[in-house]
């Protein structure tokens, strides 16, 4: 038998619901997974098995009593530490959260608990999802599985190298620029952005709110359905949630047929600046689609090349503001109250002292794009522009069902690399920003290896507004006509950790 | 275009209470110059007559019925905070003081 570590959610789901394994030796062989291999990953920055155990327990004693549960009850998740919960810290991967243990659930984390997922811990991610690499994180750095020098994506990088370590059969991310789609991407797995608004915010410790997107990452695309399902829908603690049903995710993930779908590429995103060998196994992948049935065209998106820019102006102007609450009075670190300093001073040395350089920068790009002045010419012209890159994906969806385009222009780069260039760091989010400005679904998936590196290659799948079950459907067709090219996942041949 | 100084970088850090030591001002002053100028290409978007997007999804206010629902204890409420005095959040002087 495999190890059940190697398992996916939903064979471990199935294996539990027949009362073949419990809760608790799932999760024991999950934190024995962790123990062998996080000291190389270091994916996650809490774990109390303790904890693991207990709501494992909780689960096994819900079934033994005959409660109705869940596909996913007694499967363990790896949550990303920038989702609020009750019994474990929550930092955001800042300094100004150290300790920080919150007095509520993030809905998605009750959602998660009422579910039956057993959480193992929390995981890494650049500070307050500011980054595409985890370098950002205060607590270190998170090593790519599949090459420890390199790094895993991020922002959501502890939860994608979790997976793709096979300490946790899932997690859990946000996407706020790529924050999901690039480190599922870089190593191999599956990563979904819901449609904005389909995953709720509460209890998301907010960076940029007009982007932020709460969703899952995988193996397989049925394993990130399944999630997706578990946790979305309407929260009436979060205003800009969709008051709609979830979108049928898991019935398309099981439904890899793609025959007659209006498949296009989007013509802007290749060429100058992407790696060969990604756009080889992107060229592939669509001629796939086309071989089973699909019809290709290829669509322009002319106000996609402004998307990075935009994005850069409202993201960290969004961030300007959301960051003003950690004012150093209410929970956090405070730094310098000795009786003769002003709460304005103590206010500015915690900050100081609390956040790390890229979130300063942030703060400071934001508050000039939004300072008077500057405003029209920054601020309102990008929000012009996220007008103008809406309504290229309402064109292009007159014309197709979905969108594809490479994931991210190259495979993982090396730790360090662009630790010190913010600008090219930013690149890594060139493909996935247009879906968060748009706030449309988009996910991808695995496509292969590069030909330079060996590194994993994704698929950028986008659909309309609440087409999630799109992504799914034409995502679960790539997976299963590759895994039969393959022979297996994609996963198999990364190298033994 | 050469959009931030050290001094503006002063100014930003100030208003956005960051007490950067002065090294901290050459090197964000570089870096956020090269940011500026980068993301200023979006001046080079033809947009005068498109309306602005403050957000994806059009949205109209959200209400909820004023009801009284469960909510954080004070000691739930308290329980991250720096200091604490007689069940309040004790912060530093606000107002300035008396001479």
């Amino acid at each position: 038998m495999t190890e059940l570590f190697r398992k996916t959610a939903a064979e471990l789901g199935a294996l539990l619901a027949a009362g073949e394994v419990s809760a608790v030796e799932v999760a024991q062989a999950h934190l024995d997974r962790i123990a062998a291999v996080d000291s190389k990953v270091k994916a996650f920055l809490h774990l109390s098995a303790d904890t693991t155990l207990a709501q494992a327990r909780a689960v096994d004693e819900r079934r033994a009593q005959g409660e109705k549960l869940g596909p996913l009850a007694g499967v363990p998740i790896a949550h990303k530490d920038i989702f609020t919960t009750a019994d474990m810290p929550t930092t955001a991967a800042s300094k100004i959260l150290e300790g920080w243990r919150p007095p509520y659930d993030a809905t998605v984390t009750s959602r998660l608990r009422a579910a039956g997922l057993v959480i193992l811990g929390k995981t890494n991610l650049d500070e307050f999802a500011m980054g595409s690499s985890t370098e950002n994180s205060a607590y270190g750095t998170t090593h790519n599985p599949w090459d420890l020098g390199r790094i895993p994506g991020g922002s959501s990088g502890g939860s994608s190298a979790a997976v793709a370590s096979y300490e946790a059969p899932l997690s859990t991310g946000t996407d706020t620029g790529g924050s999901i789609r690039q480190p599922a991407a870089v190593t191999g797995i599956v990563g979904m952005k819901p449609t904005y608004g389909g995953s709720s915010r509460y209890g998301l410790i907010a960076f940029a709110s007009s982007l932020d997107t709460p969703g899952p990452f995988g193996r397989t695309v049925l394993d990130a359905a399944l999630l997706h399902e578990a946790f979305s829908g309407h929260d009436p603690c979060d205003s800009t949630s969709i008051d709609a049903p979830v979108p049928p995710v898991v019935e398309a993930a099981k439904n890899p047929d793609v025959a007659g779908m209006r498949i296009g590429v989007v013509k802007e995103f290749g060429g100058e600046g992407y790696q060969p060998g990604v756009l080889a196994r992107f060229r592939e992948a669509v001629e796939l689609l086309e071989s089973l049935g699909a019809k290709v065209v290829e669509v322009s998106c002319p106000s996609f090349a402004y998307a990075l820019p935009a994005y850069y102006l409202i993201a960290p102007s969004e961030c300007s503001s959301n960051l003003a609450r950690f004012d150093a009075m209410r929970y956090g670190l405070r730094v310098g109250d000795d009786g003769t300093r002003s709460a304005e001073e103590v206010m500015a040395l915690t900050r100081a002292a609390g956040f790390g350089p890229e979130v300063k920068r942030r703060i400071m790009l934001g508050t000039y794009a939004l300072s008077s002045g500057y405003y029209d010419a920054y601020y309102g012209q990008a929000q012009k522009v996220r007008t103008l890159i809406a309504r290229d994906f309402d064109a292009a969806f007159h014309q197709v069902d979905v969108l594809v385009s490479p994931t991210t222009p190259t495979t993982a780069f090396p730790i360090g690399e662009r630790a010190d260039d913010p600008m090219a760091m930013y690149l890594a989010d060139l493909c996935t920003i247009p879906a968060n400005l748009a706030g449309n679904a988009a996910m991808s998936v695995p496509c292969g290896l590069a030909d330079e590196d060996d590194m994993p290659v994704g698929l950028q799948i986008m659909a309309p507004v609440l087409g999630d079950d799109r992504c799914y459907r034409v995502g679960a067709a790539v997976e299963r006509a590759l895994e039969s090219r393959w022979g297996g996942p994609l996963l198999a041949k990364a190298p033994a950790l | 275009m050469s959009a931030i100084t050290r001094d503006e970088v002063a100014h930003l850090a100030r208003l956005s209470r960051l007490a950067l030591a002065e090294e901290e001002l050459d090197h964000f002053a570089a870096q956020l110059d090269q940011i500026v100028g980068a993301v200023a290409r979006v001046a080079e978007v033809a947009a005068d007559d498109i309306p602005p997007s403050s957000h994806a999804l059009p949205l109209t206010n959200v209400f909820r019925p004023d009801e009284v629902r469960p909510c954080l204890t004070p000691e739930q409420a308290l329980s991250g905070a720096p200091a604490v005095e007689d069940g309040r959040f004790r912060v530093p002087r606000i107002l300035g003081e008396e001479a």
